[in-house]
This record gives C-alpha cells, sequence and structure tokens, in this order.
C-alpha cells in the first residue's frame, strides 16, 4: 500500500484552485486562435479580449473571472494507494479552503435557502471513483452559476434516438446562448441513470477538446452536435456569428431499456480545470 | 458600427446618441449594485431616504469582484447577468439612472424601459475579469458594507470598453437562434 501525506494533498490542492482559476486550458486557448479568423468582426473582438484576459490573467495573478464558481473536484484514488492523517475529504476541503484564500478567489458557497455566504467556499463538490494501481488523481474544476444554471436533465423518450439527443441538446444551448458566456462547450451525458447522467455530463468536460471519442459512433454524434449547435448563429456573447460552441463531449453509460437519461452540462468558453496526478 | 468616448455621469443626449452595435469607452464614476444592493437602494427610495449615490446620470455596474490583491485596486471584475436585475432596473432609470452594464439578454419588458425611459443597456465582454479590471484605477465602497463582495462601489474607470447591446429606440444586437438550421 503506498501512502501520501495530507499535507501533500492540501498543498496540491490549494494550488490547483489558485492554478485552475488563472489559467486558461491550452486546449481553450489554441481553439480561440483558430476560430477568430471564422469569425464577424464583433466575434474577433471578443475573442481577441479573451485571450488576452488569459494572458493578463497568468502575469497579473488575477483570476480569469470573477466568478471562481463551485470548487468541484473529480477524483480517482487508486485501490492500492491510502493518504496518512486525515480522511481525503478533510484535505482536499482544507486544501480548497487555502487556495481560495491565498489566491484571492472570490467565496461562492452560501446556505440554500438563507443565502448566508460561508465565507470559505467551502465545503467542495467532490466526486471519487476508486481505480486499480496506487495513484490518486484530481481534478479541479471551478464551476460557475451561469454554467450551472443553464444546464438540464431529462428523462427522454428512448425511441427518440440521436436526434432526440440532437433536438434536446441544441434546445439547451438555444435557450442559453445570451446567459452563458458563449463560445460554450457542451458536455452530454448519456443514459446510466438520473443522477448518474448529470454526473458524467460534466465529466464529458474533462477530456480535452481536441480529443476524439475512441467509439466511432459516438466521435461521429459530437461532430453532429457540435455542428449542429454552430448553426444556431449566436455566436461568441451572443452577438452572432459561427462559433457559438467550441466543443462537443459525451460520455455514455448503459442504461434501463425503458429510459433515457440525458444530461446536458453548458460550460462557459474558459472551460476552468487544472489536474494533479499523485 | 460607431465608437464614442463618453465621461460619466451620461445625459439624455448621450443615451438617445447611441444606437446597438455602437463601441463605447466610457470614462469616470461607475457604481457596482447586483441584486440585494438594487433592493436596498428601493427600499430608500420608498422611506425617502436619499440613494447613496446621486442617481440622475448615474452608471450602474452589476459585478461581484473577486476580491481585492494586495497590489492593485480591485479583483477580476467581469460582468455578471443582467437579467437578474431586470425586476429593479426600471425604477433606477426613471429616477435618473442613463446606463447599466452587464452580459447577456433583457426582458422585453426592461428593452421598452429603455425606450420610454431614454436609458441604455451596455455590454462588457463576459468572463474578461482580468482585462476589465486593468481600466478601473480606484475602488471605493459607499454603501451597504455588511453586503461584502456585493456592497455598493465607486469604481474610477478610464476607457472602459464597452458594446451597446440595448439602445433607447428598440435596438438590440443579441442574435436570434436560428433553430430551423440548427435542427435541419
Amino acid at each position: 500500500m503506498r501512502i501520501i501525506a495530507a499535507q501533500t494533498v492540501i498543498d496540491e490542492v490549494a494550488a490547483l484552485c489558485i492554478d485552475a482559476n488563472r489559467i486558461l486550458p491550452p486546449d481553450i486557448r489554441r481553439a480561440f486562435l483558430h476560430r477568430r479568423s471564422q469569425e464577424t468582426p464583433m466575434g474577433r473582438e471578443s475573442l481577441r479580449q479573451l485571450s488576452d484576459n488569459a494572458e493578463l490573467s497568468a502575469t497579473l495573478g488575477l483570476p480569469l473571472c470573477q466568478d471562481c464558481g463551485v470548487a468541484v473536484f473529480h477524483v480517482e484514488k487508486g485501490q492500492d494507494v491510502r493518504v496518512a492523517d486525515m480522511p481525503l475529504r478533510q484535505a482536499i476541503n482544507e486544501g480548497m479552503v487555502r487556495g481560495y484564500r491565498e489566491g484571492y478567489l472570490r467565496k461562492s458557497t452560501c446556505d440554500p435557502f438563507s443565502r448566508v455566504n460561508r465565507g470559505d467556499n467551502s465545503p467542495a463538490v467532490i466526486h471519487f471513483d476508486v481505480v486499480p494501481g496506487d495513484c490518486l488523481r484530481i481534478v479541479m474544476t471551478p464551476e460557475g452559476a451561469s454554467a450551472d444554471n443553464a444546464s438540464k436533465v431529462a428523462m427522454l423518450r428512448p425511441s427518440l434516438g440521436f436526434e432526440g439527443v440532437r433536438d434536446f441538446v441544441v434546445g439547451c444551448v438555444s435557450e442559453a446562448a445570451h446567459g452563458v458566456c458563449a463560445p460554450v462547450l457542451v458536455g452530454v451525458g448519456a443514459g446510466g441513470s438520473f443522477e448518474l447522467a448529470a454526473l458524467n455530463a460534466k465529466k464529458a468536460l474533462l477530456r480535452p477538446l481536441d480529443d476524439v471519442h475512441p467509439d466511432p459512433a459516438l466521435a461521429l454524434l459530437e461532430d453532429m452536435l457540435l455542428e449542429s449547435v454552430n448553426k444556431l448563429g449566436t455566436g461568441p456573447l451572443g452577438l452572432g456569428g459561427r462559433t457559438t460552441c467550441l466543443g462537443v463531449k459525451v460520455l455514455s453509460a448503459p442504461c434501463h431499456p425503458d429510459a433515457m437519461p440525458l444530461a446536458v452540462y453548458i460550460q462557459c468558453h474558459c472551460a476552468r480545470k487544472r489536474e494533479v496526478l499523485l | 458600427m460607431r465608437t464614442h468616448a463618453l465621461t460619466t455621469p451620461l445625459t439624455e443626449d448621450n443615451a438617445e446618441n447611441l444606437r446597438a452595435g455602437d463601441v463605447v469607452y466610457l470614462t469616470g464614476t461607475l457604481y457596482t449594485a447586483r441584486e440585494d444592493a438594487h433592493q436596498r437602494i428601493l427600499d430608500d427610495l420608498d422611506r425617502g431616504v436619499s440613494p447613496p449615490f446621486p442617481l440622475e446620470g448615474a452608471v450602474i455596474y452589476y459585478v461581484g469582484p473577486s476580491p481585492m490583491t494586495p497590489d492593485r485596486p480591485i479583483g477580476a471584475a467581469g460582468p455578471s447577468s443582467a437579467s437578474r436585475m431586470d425586476p429593479f432596473a426600471a425604477r433606477l432609470h426613471a429616477a435618473g439612472v442613463r446606463a447599466t452594464i452587464g452580459k447577456g439578454r433583457r426582458s422585453p419588458e426592461l428593452r421598452s424601459d429603455l425606450a420610454r425611459l431614454r436609458a441604455v443597456y451596455l455590454g462588457a465582454t463576459g468572463g474578461a475579469g482580468a482585462l476589465l479590471s486593468l481600466r478601473i484605477k480606484s475602488a471605493r465602497a459607499i454603501a451597504y458594507p455588511e453586503l461584502g463582495p456585493e456592497a455598493v462601489f465607486a469604481l474610477t474607470v478610464e476607457d472602459f470598453p464597452l458594446v451597446v447591446l440595448c439602445d433607447c429606440h428598440g435596438g438590440d444586437i443579441h442574435a436570434t437562434p436560428d433553430l430551423g438550421a440548427a435542427l435541419s
């Protein structure tokens, strides 16, 4: 059994929170540059500002966006590794609180009813998977309110097939096009169960933008969905143009024959994420 | 598309001269406010108490900045979704507020209120919080400190880059989604 000190996890998680909020992922940066040439003058200007924003954020030590989100973690824990001294959940939370404080990140979490802010962004939302091996992989994604607010879960009629999925995804983006900071990324969780679909919609976006789905049918579905969504013509910031969406990623899971759970996660253009492998 | 350099407070003539799609570089003072601060300002008006800043010609920026760092006047400061403030905006425009700054679409009611009250809705680039903060030269809390980052701050800005999203002539530059093309 490999052992990792809790302090290592705390230190790494604090750094993840700061870096995820300050550093635009390289695949997103490339997509901004690539898409600029195809855009309207207004769209080009928006994408230029977003590229400049990423440069400044990295050099000035400011977050990319003032909404530093709820801290969501996807953790893969090898079955042959254990964290000493402290429960893993506690270590991640301590690291998150430190990172949000030391990185001057906005603390968002509040009571759902009184709306009173908790002051330290706790607790983190943490999803654990146990996997083979002796490594610990921690992915951090700050999830802003606009993205969560625009996202949906539906229980579709199974007979609707790919076309039903397309109609629902396009409808979601169409409704969100003026509220979320477009160009968006779309994560689709297909199948599984009601709650797994929602989690998979977020996990789908952990793949890099230029990654091609290993299942050819789903790779085709991702391309088809991207093309359909971009035909909406709402473009960057909803002001018109070809780039409403930078990429669609699908994660599917087997489901009940009588059901077709479908979740659509609409992520804002910066699609912040950062990971560490311990 | 025309470009305007304007200074706050804005006049009714300033607003009438703007068309959806125009670019505006704004210099002067912006007042920050989100839902809770809007509610307090309206409560003040109801009770006959003076609002925390002069409303005539004022520009309200919907923003909840990230915390200030030791060496900068303000943290990241990009726009919030404006539609959350729709229920409050008409009364503030009627009391003299000439422009608001946010991101995303406004309600049809608010768009007709802009025409009736000769006011405009301006957009800053959503998510460009670090870039926009560079145009903010100082930030001073002026009211409702108990609201923390959502208190009202007076921001001094220079050449703050904006686009007219909704003008007072019925213009709105948001593109309507073409569902027919997307689903064909």
